[in-house]
């Protein structure tokens, strides 16, 4: 930002007006006003550059300089040794499998990896505004279905996989992504029924969204894992990843739901009174004139849900379920790995940042341009 | 803008699809144990035995690098499986966590829950469980660094002990420390590789838990010396294979199972000689063990050779402990067989 | 929130017309639709329902209450009031709940104050402190809090033992058994004072508030700081020289293995407070920033104009109308560190959900247990949103 004020004064012709002093525009000039501006900002400006170069210094000295890259069959005596000044970045070097696919049959993890770049294209896909048609429900159908047979094998050749070896990061992935595609849907029809005229409908909407909101999500996990069980009929027994996206879908279902309700409100009164001026039936209303202006403004604060859920999924370590955040756990279980959690939980921290920083940093864009008709 | 409520519909339609199709993939309704008390014939009919594990314990039960369960509680599992299929290889393992064990017990999601789980009173009632057997006779007690400079239990007063909770073990450990006197501040976390690992970086003085599992931390260690077993044992900790309550049938299949794996030691048949004790051993105990005379497996409801089977899978229970509990240095001690001085286990004779 | 579209079918008011039995007719519509829906949830629960009693009694589950008044035998590490194992599985669970909310207001104070200094570093003229406090939020936000407990527990973890215990300044020492601080020992004496402290600090509110009316009515100035310094200074301090002045103070010094003595700040506790206060400050911060933005410029310039000082614009004019922004989320923020609280559960520290785990462990009691966790936070939630509505309503424009 600062070069380009600075080009833009250099290339001033000759002939034009004096140009300002060179104390108030280009690089001296920014850096006068907006960093030492006052004898505070000064103050400020010093401690604090002070204590950032410190600081990157040090973080590059002990993740780069004195780190230690890898090591010979769990011998992690070099690691113990540079405690303290260098990463053991060897863990990941080790154990970056293990993170990443958990128990899953070794020889087969091209097919979680296959199916994490599956769900990135996904996303990209649903992101770009010219891919928002119709036709992409049933591209997300044919790719979760995809994902599925991918992981579940037993067809074509690959050998079947059951659930209890699935893990990494994949359980993130599916938690939230098969979270989020079955709560849309409930979350639609709970927040239609909250502002729906019918007091029955009205309260069992209502009584669902507050009590799932009230309470942690750990209760309802706790719930699915071991209060569940009880529930169903004698013999019938669900998976343990199932119970707990079933109690995912639950929880965002509420959550989502106070957003469509959000994107209801704000849709102007006139809209519901001349879809009831053309004489439309609740359902043609709802489905043709509200649900998709109404579904539109909630786009952004949808994105930014979808990432608490996203964030959220890691709860499912204290269930015992394999999702990124455990595998990582694990992976430091064993004595000769003990001890390195820094490095490992950086480093599922990046992942989880990746996704998630990209995430909120398009859901900010789409709001600008979103907001971009609405301001003449 | 008209495409969108089109937009709604198919998408609507679509999740239901994708519900339709994943559904009864992830909840394979298993063919199940209809009634809770027969859960001999739901094995049978499904063709595979669903054994709830510990999520990994050494030497007890945890998966090797191949994912394939290891462990003395695990050869229990496929000892079972051996007897009701003759094939110890149709086992499912479940892991379970300490705080779900017998809830997966209680709701079918497991048939045996062999997980080094203590047999007590209020567990045996009022849980809904029945223990069929106590494979593994162990004890509680306290590890300590050595460099700390303890040499008794005694000495802890004032110590900050590692503990799980929601175990006998925390039970024990408070009302040891008020027999005794002995002040102390608990650090309770729920995962065991947390809590070992709290331990090890040093956030407790000691930690405790059955003495198998003491061992099995402290061989795991990069340095198993710098670590100190103290002496004293503060509690009974009889480790019981546990089905569901109600269950008589299956569980006499599941005790005898265990009483045949020590009787088996007693008459000195091991893996490798069963086939040929079977042919022509004279003994006329071993005869009706190993099916070659009478009818004791039809009795059970099995296969009159399952002994046969059983042990040709996992051996008898003395090469089971010396499989996977020698080598991590736990001694035979009160799981010696009652022949030995000391020794407890012993089994009823088959006839 | 609440804020309800008035369907205009109701507002026709049409004359009562007679209801016909027919599918034309929208009240039929109407009733029948929700006779299907209301039958089908409680056909669903009841099918829930018959199945868990059917099944508590075939496993012989004990149910009820009962076990409430049982000997707990549980150790708990961190206790508000006085707790021994010998204690009942109620009082176990009280001293969950007393766990859940000590970290809980010490985190939504910490998390408002640290929030609130980095919202408004955020809008510093500073660029460098301005983009600091900019990486902050997003780093923070974009990062799962569990990862973030987990990742302070295993730094606090990692610091020295007891015996090597950092000592910073004489008295103050950081190991791994957490922070340790001198603290004076609590006699009744300070009861008192604290409890003159508190009345004096009612008193000068209640002085202040008078002293304001006052001052709309006839414009003279009443200073309030004599009485503030009188009532919450000097009284609890004559209180306390009155019963006797005592004052020791309680050092902690290692003793055996252990520290004793002194305040304890265990690093579970640490790790938790730590990382909620962190995160939430995140979401704090840009909430402050939005409501201090959303106030218009020309409140600023028309305070400046009347020669305001810059401290009294943000303290009279934009505050106030940047806080009927603020409230609403900030509920919602409070509600968070409150039901994130019990990740506590994963690093040790022992709150309701913690204690009410192991107790459904011990008991076998699962229904039960989760049902004392739900019903714990859905009351202090509610508690939260009904203070917080009524605050807001207080300062909320009174509108003609």
């Amino acid at each position: 930002m600062s070069d380009v004020t600075l080009n833009a004064a250099a290339t001033v012709p000759e002939a034009a007006p004096r140009s300002a002093p060179l104390t108030e525009v280009g690089l001296v000039g920014w850096a006068r006003a907006n960093l030492f501006s006052g004898w505070i900002s000064t103050a400020v400006t010093l401690v604090l550059a002070y204590f950032i170069i410190r600081w990157a210094i040090g973080f590059v000295d002990w993740a780069f300089v004195n780190a230690v890259w890898s090591v010979p069959n769990n011998q992690t005596q070099a690691c113990r040794d540079a405690r303290g000044v260098g990463a053991c970045w060897a863990v990941i070097t080790e154990k970056h499998r293990f993170i990443l696919f958990g128990t899953y049959p070794y020889e087969e993890h091209w097919r979680p990896a296959l199916c994490v770049l599956l769900f990135v294209a996904l996303y990209v896909v649903s992101a770009m505004r010219r891919f928002w048609r119709p036709s992409l429900a049933l591209v997300w159908v044919g790719v979760l279905t995809l994902i599925g047979l991918l992981m579940w094998g037993g067809v074509l050749g690959m050998p079947y996989v059951p659930q209890e070896r699935w893990g990494g990061l994949v359980i993130t992935l599916i938690l939230a992504t098969f979270g989020l595609a079955f709560a849309f849907p409930l979350a639609i029809v709970v927040a239609l029924g909250r502002r729906s005229n019918l007091p029955a409908i009205k309260a069992i909407c209502v009584i669902y969204v507050e009590l799932i909101r009230g309470v942690p999500l750990i209760s309802l996990l706790f719930m699915a894992s071991v209060m569940f069980p009880l529930f169903l009929p004698e013999g019938m027994n669900v998976d343990k990843l199932l119970r707990a996206q079933i109690a995912i879908i639950l929880f965002a279902g509420a959550y989502l739901a106070e957003v469509v309700r959000g994107g209801l409100q704000a849709l102007p009164k006139g809209q519901y009174e001349a879809a009831d001026a053309l004489g439309l039936s609740y359902w043609h209303k709802t489905g043709f004139i509200i649900l998709p202006q109404a579904l539109r403004l909630v786009i952004p604060p949808l994105v930014n849900t979808f990432i608490g859920f996203f964030k959220d999924t890691s709860l499912v370590l204290i269930i015992g379920i394999f999702d990124l955040l455990t595998a990582g756990k694990t992976a430091i279980i064993e004595p000769a790995w003990q001890g390195f959690g820094v490095e490992v939980y950086l480093t599922v921290g990046a992942i989880y940042f990746v996704f998630c920083f990209a995430m909120s940093k398009y859901s900010q864009s789409l709001e600008a341009e979103l907001n971009r008709h609405r301001v003449r | 803008m008209p495409h969108f409520g089109l937009f709604l519909k198919r998408a609507l339609g679509a999740a239901a699809l994708g519900c339709a199709m994943l559904a009864p993939g992830l909840a394979q309704a298993q063919p199940a144990p209809a009634a809770a008390s027969n859960t001999f014939d739901a094995v049978r009919s499904r063709g595979q035995l669903i054994c709830g594990v510990n999520t990994g314990l050494a030497g007890f039960a945890q998966p090797d690098s191949q994912g394939v369960w290891k462990g003395f509680d695990s050869d229990y599992c496929r000892a079972i499986a051996a007897a009701i299929f003759g094939d110890p290889s149709k086992v499912r393992y479940v892991p379970t966590t300490a705080q779900v064990r017998f809830t997966a017990l209680q709701s079918g999601e497991i048939d045996v829950l062999s997980r080094n789980t203590t047999w007590t009173l209020s567990r045996d009632t009022v849980l809904g469980l029945d223990f069929a057997a106590t494979t593994f006779y162990d004890g509680q007690g306290f590890m300590v660094k050595a460099s700390l400079g303890v040499k008794s239990a005694k000495e802890l007063d004032g110590a900050t002990i590692c503990v799980q909770p929601g175990t006998t073990t925390e039970q024990n450990l408070t009302d040891w420390s008020r027999a005794n006197r002995v002040r102390f501040t608990p650090v309770v976390i729920e995962r065991l590789e947390e809590l070992v690992s709290a331990y090890i970086a040093g956030r407790c003085d000691a930690y405790t838990t059955d003495i198998s599992g003491l061992a099995a931390t402290r061989s795991a260690q990069p340095k198993p010396d710098d670590h100190l077993i103290l002496p004293e044992v503060i509690s009974k900790e009889p480790l019981a294979v546990g089905v569901r309550q109600g269950d008589a049938r299956f569980a006499d299949v599941v005790r005898w199972t265990h009483y045949l794996l020590l009787s088996a030691e007693e008459f000195g048949i091991t893996q490798a000689n069963v086939a040929q004790m079977a042919a022509n051993d004279p003994r006329p105990e071993v005869q009706r063990i190993l099916g070659k005379n009478g009818e004791l497996g039809k009795m059970l409801g099995l296969d009159n050779l399952w002994a046969v089977n059983v042990i040709k899978a996992v051996g008898n229970y003395g090469e089971i402990f010396a499989r996977n509990l020698t080598p991590i240095g736990i001694q035979r001690g009160p799981n010696a067989l009652w022949t030995t001085p000391g020794g407890l286990q012993y089994s009823p004779p088959f006839r | 929130m609440s804020q309800t579209t008035i369907d205009p079918r109701s507002l026709r008011a049409p004359p009562r017309r007679p209801i016909r039995l027919s599918w034309s007719d929208e009240r039929v519509r109407a009733i029948v639709w929700q006779i299907l829906v209301v039958g089908l949830i409680g056909a669903v629960i009841w099918w829930l329902w018959s199945n868990t009693v059917h099944n508590l009694e075939v496993r012989r589950i004990a149910t009820g209450f009962g076990f409430l008044t049982r000997e707990a035998g549980l150790p708990i590490a961190e206790n508000l009031i006085p707790y021994s194992p010998t204690d009942t599985y109620f009082r176990a669970l009280l001293i969950g709940l007393l766990n859940t909310l000590k970290v809980a207001v010490v985190g939504i104070i910490l998390a408002t104050i640290f929030g609130t200094l980095i919202g408004i570093a955020r809008l510093s003229k500073n660029w460098l402190l301005s983009k600091i406090a900019g990486v902050y939020i997003e780093v923070i936000r974009d990062l799962p809090l569990l990862l973030q407990l987990l990742f302070w527990y295993a730094i606090l973890q990692a610091l020295p033992g007891p015996r090597q215990a950092m000592n910073p300044v004489a008295g103050v020492f950081l190991s791994n058994r957490g922070l340790k601080l001198p603290w004076i020992e609590w006699q009744d004496a300070h009861s008192y004072a604290l409890l003159a402290f508190v009345l004096g600090l009612a008193y000068t509110l209640l002085y202040r508030r008078d002293a304001i009316r006052k001052r709309i009515l006839d414009g003279k100035p009443r200073p309030v700081w004599p009485i503030a310094i009188g009532c919450i200074l000097v009284l609890p301090l004559v209180v306390w020289y009155a019963a006797g002045a005592p004052f020791v103070v309680d050092w902690p010094a290692l003793r055996g293995f252990n520290f004793r003595g002194g305040l304890n700040m265990s690093p579970e506790y640490f790790a938790l407070l730590l990382g909620l206060t962190m995160y939430t400050a995140g979401f704090i911060a840009e909430i402050v920033r939005s409501g201090i933005q959303a106030v218009p410029h020309g409140q600023w310039e028309a305070a400046q104009a009347l020669g305001l000082r810059p401290a009294s614009v943000l303290k009279l004019v934009v505050m106030p109308q940047a806080l009927r922004v603020i409230i609403p989320p900030m509920t919602s923020q409070y509600l968070n560190i409150t039901k994130n609280s019990s990740l506590a559960v994963a690093i040790g520290y022992q709150d309701i959900v913690s204690i009410a785990n192991t107790t459904l462990n011990q008991t076998g009691q699962a229904i039960e247990g989760i049902a004392i966790i739900m019903l714990v936070y859905l009351s202090i939630s509610l508690s939260i949103s009904l203070f917080m509505n009524w605050y807001n309503a207080r300062i909320a424009l009174v509108e003609r």
